[in-house]
């Protein structure tokens, strides 16, 4: 049986190819620790993320997603970022606004150099998730195992 | 009203200045108003209505019509003129083909509230002051209008036509409603009383797709509703997520174009207050990025389509508002 404690959330990472992607990589090469439950997609930029993509993301199974992306003014696509920046904003808000507990999604800006900053908040995130336990309020139960 | 229109439209059509004319008319009943167009006088005579029943938004039948052959007459309320601007920004109606006569508006009422209000058997309907005279089969009952109406009408935004080529009566004013009251307070409320109260109204979803059908905003020509792969189309909701996905996805895909003119909630079957979701959009566009009208000109950006440096941040939505 499955204890409380031991839950394990599962966290979708959507990150940019030009820097949280790096800077994930970063933080494997320096030896830094983020749990394992985080899975990173990678996407070409943090605009590719449709906001279908977090809703499909919480419906498989996610407990949490955050996206990674460039920080504003460094995209590497110009202005993808900002873009990105005002839809996730709404949806965020939107989600919110329909109760689902708003710590479960986030946006973090990770550049390739930062690896520290990718495991420090990778690591944080998952402790939010894990504190709030299961996606219960936008799950899909036949998606259920 | 209806007969100025009517000697308007007549006029137009006689001296070949239209060739159609997109208004209303009555179906089985007198509240049963249908979108018609019509081709000659005596056909308008016969059929042509303009009532406090006719709430339906014509602008979207121009995405059809103005590609047709010859030029055609709209009748627009002021509400209807944000949705033309908006599908004229979107280069969706060809502007040349189209006479837009404006026609006031004071709130249009619909059968089913009247009958939900103990008005059976309506023959008629007309407006002094602030009721609606009923005439009914039992004779005459009257109801005050803001028993009547529907919230979009309580809360109206404009009596301004925001675009014309020739008005009808007196010119509005633009107002300034409390459309945004009902959102504040459920921005209010706690996340578990939020979450009930959205699984309460959209759990009645049939998925009919009245409010993606009628509404302005959406007019895609394949819509990701009708994707075979996306395992929602052409079916009621199988699971709680899906009425999630569905509206929020169709909320945030006309987030920025809405002109809240209301649609979605009139022709919701199930009485879902649809009009909620855009207007929380419209709420936080305001809030964070500026005030923002969509349909008030052709020429400004969406602001999903546009960006300033000093965006507030998503985290934004953590710190705000809303208990825990």
């Amino acid at each position: 049986m499955q204890d409380v404690k031991t839950f394990k959330p599962k966290i979708v990472a959507f990150c940019c190819n030009w820097c949280s992607y790096a800077g994930a990589d970063l933080a494997g090469t320096n030896r830094l620790n983020y749990p394992a439950d985080v899975k990173i997609i990678r996407v070409p930029c943090s605009c590719r993320v449709n906001p279908m993509f977090i809703l499909r993301a919480f419906q498989r199974g996610a407990d949490g997603v955050i996206l990674c992306g460039c920080h504003p003014g460094d995209c590497h696509y110009t202005s993808g970022n900002y873009y990105a920046r005002r839809r996730m904003t709404l949806l965020f808000s939107m989600l919110d606004y329909l109760g689902i507990e708003k710590e479960r999604t986030r946006v973090e800006w990770v550049s390739a150099a930062e690896g520290a900053k990718f495991a420090a908040t990778m690591n944080e995130f998952v402790k939010t998730v894990t504190e709030l336990g299961e996606n219960k309020r936008l799950e899909d139960l036949r998606c259920k195992k | 009203m209806q007969e100025m229109m009517l000697a308007k439209a007549k006029e137009l059509l006689q001296s070949g200045a239209v060739q159609r004319v997109l208004g209303w008319q009555t179906g089985e009943f007198v509240y049963d108003i249908t979108p018609a167009v019509f081709t000659s006088a005596e056909e308008m005579d016969e059929k042509f209505v303009y009532s406090d029943f006719c709430g339906n938004n014509l602008s979207k039948y121009l995405i059809k019509e103005s590609r047709k052959e010859g030029k055609i007459l709209v009748f627009l309320k002021p509400c209807d003129t944000y949705s033309f601007n908006q599908l004229i920004k979107e280069h969706r109606i060809v502007r040349e083909n189209v006479y837009v006569v404006g026609v006031p508006c004071e709130g249009k009422t619909d059968g089913e509230t009247l009958k939900a209000k103990g008005i059976k058997g309506i023959l008629g309907i007309k407006a002094e002051g602030d009721n609606f005279v009923v005439e009914t089969l039992y004779g005459e009952k009257t109801i005050a209008k803001a028993d009547a109406l529907p919230e979009r009408c309580l809360n109206c935004k404009s009596k301004k036509h925001m675009v014309y080529d020739e008005l009808l009566g007196e010119e509005g004013e633009v107002l300034d409603s409390h459309r945004f009251d009902m959102v504040e307070k459920l921005e209010n409320m706690t996340p578990d009383e939020r979450f009930e109260f959205w699984r309460g109204e959209l759990s009645r979803c049939i998925r009919c797709n009245a409010c993606r059908n009628v509404c302005p905003a959406c007019s895609c020509e394949k819509c990701v509703f009708d994707n075979d792969n996306s395992g929602i189309a052409q079916k009621a909701a199988a699971d709680s997520f899906e009425e999630k996905m569905f509206h929020i996805i169709r909320a945030f895909h006309v987030a920025g174009r809405c002109t809240d003119c209301g649609e979605c909630s009139r022709v919701c079957p199930q009485n879902i207050p649809l009009h909620l979701l855009n207007r929380k959009f419209i709420k936080d566009i305001n809030t964070f990025y500026g005030d923002f009208q969509a349909g008030e000109d052709t020429e400004s950006r969406a602001p999903l389509t546009n960006y300033t440096k000093g965006d507030v941040e998503p985290s934004i939505v953590y710190h705000k508002g809303g208990k825990n």
